[in-house]
């Protein structure tokens, strides 16, 4: 509760809010922003960066130690890594890539876990913020994932190979290319990496926003201005319940749709798509 | 002016980005159940490519919500 109640008072007082005049106002766009825990000259070393550096340890260092010493017959946190790491595997790589995938699937598991976690730290309590809906987050995976695929295909296929086969896909009328072509350019090259990144970003943004009104409607109808209004207060709490376990659903289907375009866009690059 | 339409517009075109996806997501899933029903033994297959295509779908929808916020209030 006091957790609870000191968030609502920064939700209510600090940034998305004006003024300090009371009534109910709705957290905006200062939810995401954090004030430095500390800097370093001009550097500020905020909570969302805190919250990514615990992410990738514990990430890191759970793959680590279980395949420190691997045996045979697997046990312990090797027997949970084995099976994470075999979910990617089977279900992400192979079945879009195929077996010649098998290079990929240790980028395709960092991916999938350091996403997951980030995610996850927007129900975790205390941390209670997800990571990737700062923008910053998805855009650099997405741009490794770019700088991954492209220069993969261009090796693969050849430049002008590259972009003969993703602007003029065969086996279509000759009067469709000048249209198509520039479609195919843009909505490869540029879009690809655009929504790739904002998809991610705007799932989480749009999560926590939600999950953040809704508690703080059940604490300003309930605790702070307790009225006739308090079944308000009573709906807020209740969705703020539902949003959380359906954010639990959304954190873990967006990583696994983030790796597997991942995997789509790998595999589009080792051969042409048609 | 004739007509001027002031306050959140920014709403207004999350409403109107909402459309589309809300049909095909609906569309997606709504195949992805025949499916199913047809052909249960193939469901973690087509459980796959439901879940590959509404995130593809919904994702127009959420570009939608965060570009107000984008573009400033």
């Amino acid at each position: 509760m006091s957790a609870l109640s000191m968030s609502a008072e920064v939700w209510a007082t600090e940034g998305g809010t004006e003024g300090g005049e009371s009534g109910f106002h709705a957290p905006g766009l200062g939810l995401f922003e954090w004030k430095p825990l500390f800097e370093i000259g001009p550097f500020g070393f905020t909570k969302p960066m805190l919250l990514a550096v615990i992410v990738t340890v514990l990430v890191v260092g759970f793959f680590w130690a279980a395949f420190r010493r691997p045996q045979l017959v697997p046990r312990g946190a090797q027997n949970v890594g084995e099976v994470l790491y075999g979910f990617v595997r089977d279900d992400i790589a192979r079945s879009v890539i195929g077996k010649k995938g098998d290079t990929y699937v240790p980028l395709l598991v960092t991916l999938f876990f350091l996403i997951w976690i980030m995610n996850l730290m927007s129900i975790v309590p205390v941390a209670q913020f997800p990571v990737t809906s700062r923008i910053g987050f998805p855009a650099a995976m997405a741009a490794i994932v770019y700088l991954i695929w492209v220069p993969l295909g261009i090796s693969r296929q050849g430049l002008g190979g590259f972009f003969k086969n993703m602007m003029f896909p065969p086996g279509l009328p000759s009067w469709i290319y000048p249209i198509l072509a520039p479609i195919e350019l843009v909505s490869n090259m540029f879009v690809r990496p655009f929504t790739h990144a904002v998809r991610l970003f705007a799932n989480m943004f749009a999560g926590h926003l939600l999950i953040a009104l809704f508690s703080v409607a059940a604490w300003y109808f309930l605790v702070e201005n307790f009225g006739g209004l308090f079944f308000v207060g009573i709906l807020g709490f209740l969705m703020a319940v539902v949003m959380t376990g359906f954010e639990l659903l959304i954190q873990a289907l967006q990583a696994f749709i983030f790796t597997l375009l991942t995997a789509v866009y790998i595999s589009g690059a080792l051969e042409a798509e048609h | 002016m004739l007509a001027e339409v002031t306050g959140s517009v920014g709403s207004i075109g999350y409403g109107l980005s909402a459309i589309g996806p809300g049909v095909g997501i609906g569309i997606i899933f709504g195949m992805g159940v025949q499916a199913i029903a047809r052909q249960p033994e193939a469901y973690n297959l087509i459980r796959q490519n439901m879940l590959l295509g509404f995130a593809l779908a919904e994702a127009l929808a959420l570009i939608g919500l965060v570009m107000p916020f984008v573009f400033g209030p």
